[in-house]
């Protein structure tokens, strides 16, 4: 599947490993690009425990899946891979990774940016910061870049 | 068939409501669903909306059976 949620932590990286191994013909991809997103400890100057990400099951998925077909529509892609995190989440995991694989650089890099950028307008997820003093805030904007 | 009605996140707890269900009656628009769904509550200023899954705007039209959504910007990745 190109598009999964992920509600316990993973390692991006054997994902995309074993998701290449599985999907991709030997030899016909000469680019792989991936982007990998993960929770920091700090945001807005404040120290942040835990992080909850919320989404909506459906349209979520949908929706994930159009962007992906977008970008095949946009770039000469052999294929593309979106994994997010659902539920609470820690420091250091990962949140995000868009992968791209094509036969030449430049899709591979422009395709696994839009991704990231079309996710980040269009899926529905909502990450809620629970502080240091344990109180709770919604993140209300992405940051611009 | 009713339309049901879907509220996320911050929106969810600040109406305090996450899913209703409404007969469809005299709903013509996403915008007559929030009016009913929320008693009139004002709409907060970026709300987005979708029926059955697509991002739509407020005027959108809707009928029996349709998923209607509410809820503020998306904050993923």
């Amino acid at each position: 599947m190109r598009v999964r949620l992920m509600p316990a932590p993973y390692d991006p990286w054997s994902e995309l490993a074993a998701y290449e191994a599985k999907h991709l013909d030997t030899g016909a991809h000469g680019a792989c690009c991936a982007f990998s997103g993960s929770m920091r400890d700090f945001n807005q100057g404040d120290t942040v425990d835990t992080m909850t990400l919320e989404h909506y099951p459906g349209m979520t998925e949908k929706q994930l899946e159009a962007i992906i077909d977008d970008a095949m529509a946009e770039w000469p892609l052999l294929d593309a891979l979106i994994l997010h995190r659902v539920g609470e989440i820690t420091p250091g995991e990962t949140i995000v990774l868009t992968a791209c694989w094509s036969a030449h650089r430049a899709a591979a890099f422009d395709a696994c940016r839009f991704l990231m950028e079309a996710l980040k307008t269009r899926a529905p997820f909502w990450k809620k910061e629970t502080l240091a003093d344990q109180s709770e805030r919604w993140v209300d904007s992405n940051t611009p870049g | 068939m009713p339309i049901s009605v879907k509220f996320f996140a911050s929106l969810k707890e600040s109406l305090g409501v996450s899913e209703t269900t409404l007969d469809d009656g005299d709903l013509q628009s996403v915008g007559d669903v929030w009016q009913r769904a929320t008693s009139d509550a004002p709409a907060p200023t970026n709300l987005l909306c979708a029926v059955n899954h697509e991002h739509v705007d407020w005027d959108h039209p809707v009928s029996a059976g349709d998923e209607v959504a509410f809820f503020p910007p998306v904050t993923g990745g």
